[in-house]
C-alpha cells in the first residue's frame, strides 16, 4: 500500500516534471524569435547586407533552438524512459 | 523511449506491445494508437517481437538503404547524360551540388573545398532521409538519436583529428582565447572546453529531436481527426504542419551541414 502510495507521487513528480521541461522549449521560442526579429530589423536598414547573412542567422537559430530540443528531450526522457 | 536504437532491442525481447508499459496511460484518452508507436525499430522479416541483431534487417536500416540509394539514383542516373544543357534530373543534381559547394566556401574557405565530398554525403544522406520519412507509412531514421549521434561523432571526430593534424599543438589555442583578459582566460577555458565536448550532444540532439517532434505532432493531430467535431480542423492543422515539416527537413540538414562547416573552420583556423 505505502509502495503504491510511493509510486503514485513518483509518477506525479515525473509529469510535472515533463510540464515544467515543457517551459523550456517556450522559452526557446523567445530565443528564437528574438534572434529572427533581430536579423529582420537589421535587413530591413541594409538589405543589400542581408543576403550574406542568412549563414549566420541559420546558425542563430540552431543554437537558440538547440537548448530548447534538450528541455524537449528532458520532457520526453520524463514521461517515455525514467 | 525509443531514442536509440540499441533501446529499441531491449524493448524487443519482451515484444513490441509492451513497449511503453511504464509510460503513461493512454488507452481512454481515445487514442487508438501511441505516437511514439511510429519510432518502434521492428525487424521487417520475422515476428515483431523477435530480437534485433546488428545485422537483422529492420526498418530504420531499409530506409536508410532507401535514402542512399536515392541518392545515388539522383547523381549516378542523372548525372550520366552529362548535357551540356542539363535535363530535369541533372539540374536538380547540379542545383544541389552548387548550394553546398557554395555553402563549403563560404564558411570554411577555399582551403576547406577538400572536405567538401564528406560534407555533400552528409547533407544529401540527411536531406533524403528526412524527405521520405515524410512520406506516410514510411520510418523516420534521423528521429533515432543513434543514427545522428553516429553522424555527429563521425564530424566531431574528424574535426578535431584535422584540428590536431593541421596545427599541432596550436589546436590547443581555439580554447585559450587570447583578446580575453588575463584573469578571466582559465575561465574562458574551461567554458570552451565544455562547449566543445557539448558540440557533438547538441548536433545530433538538435537534428534527432527536430524531426522527432514533427512527427510525434502530426500523430498528436491524426488522432484528433477521429473525433467527429474537430475532424475538419484536425485535417487542416495537419496539412499546415505537414507543409512546416517539409520546410524543417529541409532546414535540419542545411543546419546540420553549416554547423559541420563552421565547426571545420574552426579546426582550420583555429586563431580566437
Amino acid at each position: 500500500m505505502e509502495n503504491e502510495a510511493a509510486l503514485a507521487i513518483g509518477q506525479m513528480g515525473q509529469y510535472l516534471g515533463a510540464g515544467l521541461g515543457a517551459i523550456g522549449s517556450g522559452l526557446a521560442a523567445i530565443g528564437v524569435g528574438n534572434v529572427a526579429g533581430n536579423f529582420l530589423s537589421g535587413a530591413l536598414r541594409n538589405p543589400s547586407a542581408a543576403n550574406a547573412q542568412t549563414a549566420t542567422l541559420f546558425i542563430g537559430i540552431a543554437f537558440a533552438e538547440a537548448l530548447g530540443i534538450f528541455s524537449f528531450l528532458v520532457s520526453l526522457l520524463l514521461m517515455f524512459a525514467v | 523511449m525509443e531514442t536509440g536504437i540499441e533501446m529499441a532491442e531491449e524493448v524487443h525481447t519482451e515484444g513490441a506491445l509492451d513497449a511503453h508499459a511504464g509510460g503513461p496511460d493512454h488507452g481512454e484518452s481515445g487514442l487508438s494508437f501511441h505516437p511514439m508507436d511510429q519510432f518502434i525499430v521492428r525487424p521487417i522479416f520475422g515476428e515483431n517481437g523477435d530480437p534485433v541483431h546488428w545485422y537483422t534487417v529492420t526498418n530504420a536500416t531499409v530506409w536508410m538503404a532507401v535514402a542512399v540509394l536515392c541518392v545515388l539514383g539522383l547523381f549516378v542516373l542523372g548525372t550520366r547524360g552529362r548535357a551540356i544543357v542539363p535535363g530535369r534530373i541533372q539540374s536538380v543534381a547540379e542545383l544541389a551540388y552548387g548550394f553546398v559547394y557554395k555553402m563549403v566556401e563560404d564558411v570554411t574557405g577555399r582551403d576547406a573545398v577538400k572536405f567538401f565530398p564528406y560534407i555533400f554525403t552528409l547533407f544529401l544522406f540527411i536531406l533524403f532521409a528526412n524527405m521520405l520519412a515524410l512520406i506516410p507509412m514510411s520510418f523516420s531514421t534521423t528521429s533515432h538519436i543513434a543514427v545522428t549521434a553516429v553522424l555527429a561523432l563521425a564530424v566531431f571526430l574528424t574535426v578535431t583529428i584535422v584540428g590536431f593534424v593541421k596545427n599541432g599543438a596550436a589546436f590547443l589555442g581555439l580554447f585559450w582565447v587570447s583578446s580575453a583578459p588575463l584573469l578571466l582566460r582559465p575561465v574562458l577555458a574551461v567554458i570552451e572546453l565544455v562547449s566543445y565536448f557539448v558540440r557533438p550532444v547538441s548536433h545530433s540532439i538538435r537534428l534527432a529531436g527536430n524531426i522527432l517532434a514533427g512527427h510525434a505532432v502530426l500523430k498528436v493531430f491524426a488522432a484528433f481527426a477521429a473525433v467527429t467535431v474537430i475532424a475538419p480542423v484536425s485535417v487542416v492543422a495537419i496539412s499546415a504542419i505537414y507543409a512546416l515539416e517539409v520546410l524543417v527537413a529541409f532546414i535540419q540538414a542545411y543546419v546540420f551541414t553549416i554547423l559541420t562547416c563552421v565547426y571545420l573552420k574552426d579546426a582550420l583556423h583555429p586563431s580566437h
